[in-house]
């Protein structure tokens, strides 16, 4: 075992639980349980399970996609309540009204998804813009996919947080698509870590589907943020392994492109790493077994809360 | 930064004036305010409504870039806070390149969360058409934003209301727009009453009492109403005049007292006439079943885009000449409206 192995393991479990719930709502939905549209993070774990390790939920602010169940259980949403949340149940985080797209757990500093791509930029913009009054040291994580980067308000949200040296990480998923189509048929520079500089930030890249990686680039980029550096922007190189929805039959990848993500997803990775470091394959198997156990648990909790009620329908619209 | 002293008293003010005394007292009695937008700071805006509040309340007050998304987004993150921002969108035309953080982001942000996280942000614009305009410079965009629940919206038309309506937006936890006009901006001075307690948004306001027909209206076109009731009285008809001044909340219940009292209804704005809110309006006097002598009448501008040229802009929007008219017709129960005229 190294010094870091336990981090690591911390890791391991956070990005099995993101996966276990993951298939659980893909089974949920299949069955019926779940309606709607609703889109899956899995292969892209170490992203969320790295940049979250980085922060301090006790006062900064993540702003996430529509494919944000992963970040909101890296922030320590529990599994029940996103299950009974997309479900449309009481227990729900918001009761059912945000749904798999659009549910905000501001308790665990996950500020809301946004079904709007790249409309969280200017958001998590504004959350640092009262940081640079507060006092409270507050980091804003803005993350958005890599077709958010062709959004015009990402673009002012960056050059907005650069101007004011908002304490703002502008967190790039690139998992090479952009909805269905490749981005690399979308922009000339593929590199998108190569914007920053056009609005004077640092920009990087980083292996996403690496969580120690991410973390460590991730804690560069938030303490800098926190010291009233200014804002910076890292790129997470990742892949989807299921469709941009439950559903997506996924035509469009040529042949062995989604073998290939499947081969260098972040989980068996970093299980390879952690036996490499001399943990036992009895360790890991206990870790599997204990988030599939949470995750079963936490389906059946949430099946069985009621219905939102309709009566509740018209509250909480104004003040 | 020197020492800030607020205004108690009644003074003659301008509407712009009397926006930029409510800033200063927003700025003043709420440390959380801040004010931004497009030239607001340094400049003092482009109309000279901001003048002097950087100098007064510093980094509080600033200039931002282009940027109506950042502008807006970054108001309801700061909100989402514990700010209270003043955003400014220079003219209401450039909202529509950040519509989605006025109608996708704010108003959902309570209601999503069921009240925990909100987003008091209170957005200040101008509206309308006014001389040598362009057809990006010149619309009224109230029914867009009356149309979302979750956004309240009002349309000051005297400098009082300027200054009060802008205050209880400020005080307001809702997302609120407050629509100015830059015609009234620099126009004729009026005693406003400063200082004093917020009122709550809402309330319309009876501007000119009349038995023969209520005016709903809002907004500068407010003006051109209360002329045209002047030249009918000196006909022997009295027109009331309500000032709706708050689309959300709407004071419905002064709109269904003043026509059960005069029986006869029309409603003015300068926005469009088709799929504006005066159908709004009529449609819920309708439905509530009031019993009227006449058909409601309707008048707004014409189904174009608004022109620049003088001689053209007659011919969409309404005048003192037009409104006049049709309420004389209503009033003599002859035809008024111009149902179905879509040209």
């Amino acid at each position: 075992m190294r010094s870091d192995t336990p981090t690591l393991l911390g890791h391991f479990e956070r990005m099995l639980l993101i996966r276990g719930v993951e298939d659980e709502i893909a089974r949920l939905r299949t069955a019926g349980d779940m309606v709607g549209s609703i889109h899956l993070c899995s292969g892209q774990e170490a992203v969320y399970v790295g940049a979250v390790a980085a922060l301090d939920l006790s006062r900064d602010a993540v702003f996430p996609t529509y494919r944000g169940h992963g970040w909101a259980l890296a922030c320590g949403v529990p599994p029940e309540a996103l299950f009974a949340e997309i479900l449309g149940r009481v227990a729900g985080i918001n009761g059912g009204r945000g749904g798999s797209a659009y549910f905000t757990a501001p308790e665990y500093g996950m500020y809301g998804e946004n079904s709007i791509v790249g409309a969280g930029a200017p958001i998590a913009a504004g959350a640092a813009l009262a940081a640079s009054f507060d006092g409270s040291g507050r980091v804003a994580v803005a993350a958005f996919g890599d077709g958010a980067l062709n959004q015009g308000a990402v673009h002012e949200a960056m050059n907005f947080a650069a101007v004011r040296g908002l304490p703002v990480v502008f967190v790039v998923e690139n998992n090479a698509y952009s909805e269905l189509t490749p981005i690399a048929d979308m922009t000339r520079n593929p590199e998108l870590f190569r914007r920053a500089s056009a609005y004077g930030m640092p920009g990087g890249r980083v292996d996403g589907n690496d969580p120690d990686a991410v973390a460590r680039a991730m804690e560069t980029c938030v303490e800098r943020a926190r010291g009233g550096g200014g804002p910076a922007l890292l790129e997470c190189m990742t892949q989807r392994i299921v469709g941009h929805y439950i559903g997506d039959a996924q035509h469009y990848r040529p042949a062995g492109e989604l073998d290939r993500a499947v081969a260098a997803e972040p989980i068996g990775r970093l299980a390879e790493r952690l036996t490499a470091e001399g943990v036992a394959a009895d360790e890991l198997d206990a870790i599997r077994a204990r988030v599939a156990d949470r995750v079963q648990a936490a389906s059946r909790l949430a099946l069985d809360s009621p219905p939102a009620d309709p009566a509740t329908a018209l509250e909480h619209l104004y003040a | 930064m020197p020492e800030i002293t607020l205004s108690t008293e009644t003074k003659r003010l301008s509407y712009a004036e009397a926006v930029n005394h409510a800033l200063r007292r927003a700025l003043y009695e709420r440390p959380e305010t801040l004010l931004f937008g497009e030239d607001v700071a340094k400049p003092g805006g482009v109309f000279g409504v901001t003048k002097g509040l950087h100098r007064e309340f510093g980094d509080r007050v600033f200039d931002t870039p282009i940027s109506e998304s950042a502008i807006l987004g970054g108001a309801i993150g700061a909100a989402m806070f514990g700010r209270r921002p003043i955003a400014e969108i220079m003219w209401i035309d450039f909202s529509l390149v950040a519509l989605d953080q006025l109608v996708n982001q704010a108003p959902n942000v309570r209601y999503v969360s069921r009240g925990a996280v909100t987003a008091p942000i209170t957005v200040r614009t101008q509206a309308g058409n006014g001389p040598g305009a362009c057809a990006q410079h010149s619309q009224n965009l109230e029914a867009f934003f009356a149309h979302v629940p979750g956004l309240r919206v009002g349309m000051p038309s005297t400098a009082q209301d300027a200054y009060d309506m802008l205050l209880s937006a400020v005080w307001c936890d809702d997302p609120v727009i407050v629509i100015e006009n830059r015609t009234l901006y620099h126009g004729a001075k009026s005693d406003v009453r400063l200082g004093g307690e917020v009122e709550p948004i809402g309330g319309a306001r009876v501007r000119r009492g009349g038995s023969d027909v209520t005016v709903v209206t809002w907004g500068a076109v407010q003006n051109l109403v209360l002329e045209a009731a002047e030249e009918l009285a000196a006909e022997g008809i009295e027109a009331e005049v309500l000032d709706l001044r708050w689309l959300n909340p709407l004071d419905l219940a002064a709109v269904r007292d003043a026509v059960g009292r005069t029986r006869r209804l029309a409603v003015v704005h300068e926005a469009h006439t088709f799929g504006g809110f005066g159908a709004e309006v009529v449609g819920l006097v309708a439905e509530s079943g009031a019993d009227l002598l006449a058909p409601p009448l309707r008048i707004g501008a014409a189904p174009a885009r608004i022109p620049s040229a003088l001689s053209l802009v007659p011919g969409i929007l309404p005048t003192r000449e037009k409104i006049a008219d049709g309420l004389r017709r209503l009033v003599r129960g002859e035809k008024a409206g111009d149902a179905g005229a879509l040209r």
